[in-house]
């Protein structure tokens, strides 16, 4: 039986054949995901610090390029991939960025709200030290 | 593949439908255990972040982030935790191939290159706090400091481990538990550099800008 329908420790690179057909060496995968990653941030750093690029935009390119290095790592580092002997760890991860993202875009948005809605100016603040 | 895994699959590879598998291996299910508390922490971390980001502009008249941060500094931690993740990587495959030497080599690459950004960041807060900024200054450099240091304990308990775990190689050998908590180092590390991919861009990269 060459479809094994086990299940893949995360972090550990597939041992299926078809995986086995279609990747290159253990050494190879690790290369080039050091190498991306490499351009990557190197790509960030560069992205902070040229004037070339229309400054509003940066932060969204720099928040493009760090997601773009989050999957370098989870692909080639930590050997998620789609295939079926992975699909807990996947599901996991999923459910974990799911919680990530509800936190942080959640907790933003509610700060955000909360600041331009209860900032006091000046002259409400004397009105309020008058009474 | 490795060794490890493909005896211990060498004697499952006859059955057929998971549903007739029976339980997963103790590899599988630790591994994935450990992936289930990394993510818990990775949660944790992002509450962190979204703290330092409310709070970033609180500086409370004390210098903020464009002031205080060293971006040589900074590409440099980025390159040794980088550098070290891609060697602990190649850790991995020489444990999984038994190969002792190259184990240990690359051990301590990863160590030296872990403690000089640990050293780097140490060196980073004693001149902040040093000129006044300590975590006690403003409502931002509290974010700050107890994110990035959080960061910091979390390399400083890898370094630690890695230190444990060569000495439970030498010691023990490559026996399957020493495997699997090799494993859940690399991933504990691994997700550590995912970890500060983040922080170098949102704190670094973005509060360096005006």
């Amino acid at each position: 039986m060459t479809d094994t329908s086990y299940d893949r420790a995360p972090g550990e690179i597939s041992t299926t054949a078809e995986a086995q057909r279609l990747t290159l060496s253990d050494f190879g995968i690790y290369t080039v995901g050091f190498v991306l990653a490499v351009m990557l941030t190197a790509i960030s750093f560069w992205v902070a610090n040229t004037t070339l690029l229309w400054p509003p935009g940066v932060a969204m390119g720099l928040v493009v390029l760090a997601i773009a290095q989050m999957g370098v790592h989870l692909v080639f580092f930590l050997h998620i991939t789609t295939g079926s002997d992975n699909t807990n760890n996947v599901l996991a991860l999923a459910f974990g960025v799911l919680v990530v993202l509800l936190v942080v875009v959640g907790s933003l948005w509610i700060m955000r709200d909360l600041n331009s809605n209860m900032t006091i100016t000046p002259e409400q603040m004397n009105l309020r030290m008058q009474r | 593949m490795s060794v490890a895994v493909a005896a211990y699959d060498a004697k499952r590879e006859t059955f057929a439908p998971a549903s007739e598998a029976g339980p997963a291996s103790k590899r599988i299910v630790v591994a994935f255990g450990f992936w289930v508390f990394l993510l818990s922490d990775i949660v944790m971390f992002s509450a962190l972040f979204v703290a330092y980001a409310v709070l970033v502009r609180a500086t409370a008249g004390g210098p903020a982030g464009a002031e205080l941060f060293n971006q040589v500094s900074v590409a440099v931690q980025t390159g040794c935790l980088l550098v070290s993740s891609y060697t602990c990587g190649l850790m991995s495959l020489a444990v999984s191939q038994r190969r002792r030497t190259d184990t240990y080599l690359l051990a301590l690459v990863t160590f030296v290159l872990g403690a000089a950004f640990l050293y780097l960041e140490v060196h980073e807060f004693a001149g902040m706090i040093a000129r006044g900024a300590g975590p006690q200054r403003s409502a931002f450099l509290s974010a700050f400091f107890t994110l990035v240091g959080c960061h910091g304990l979390h390399v400083t308990a890898g370094l630690i481990w890695l230190a444990v775990m060569m000495a439970q190689v030498e010691f023990k050998g490559f026996r399957p538990s020493v495997d699997r908590r090799l494993l859940c180092f690399a991933l504990f590390w691994h997700a550590l550099d995912i970890v500060w991919v983040w922080l170098f861009t949102a704190i670094y990269l973005m509060g360096v800008r005006p």
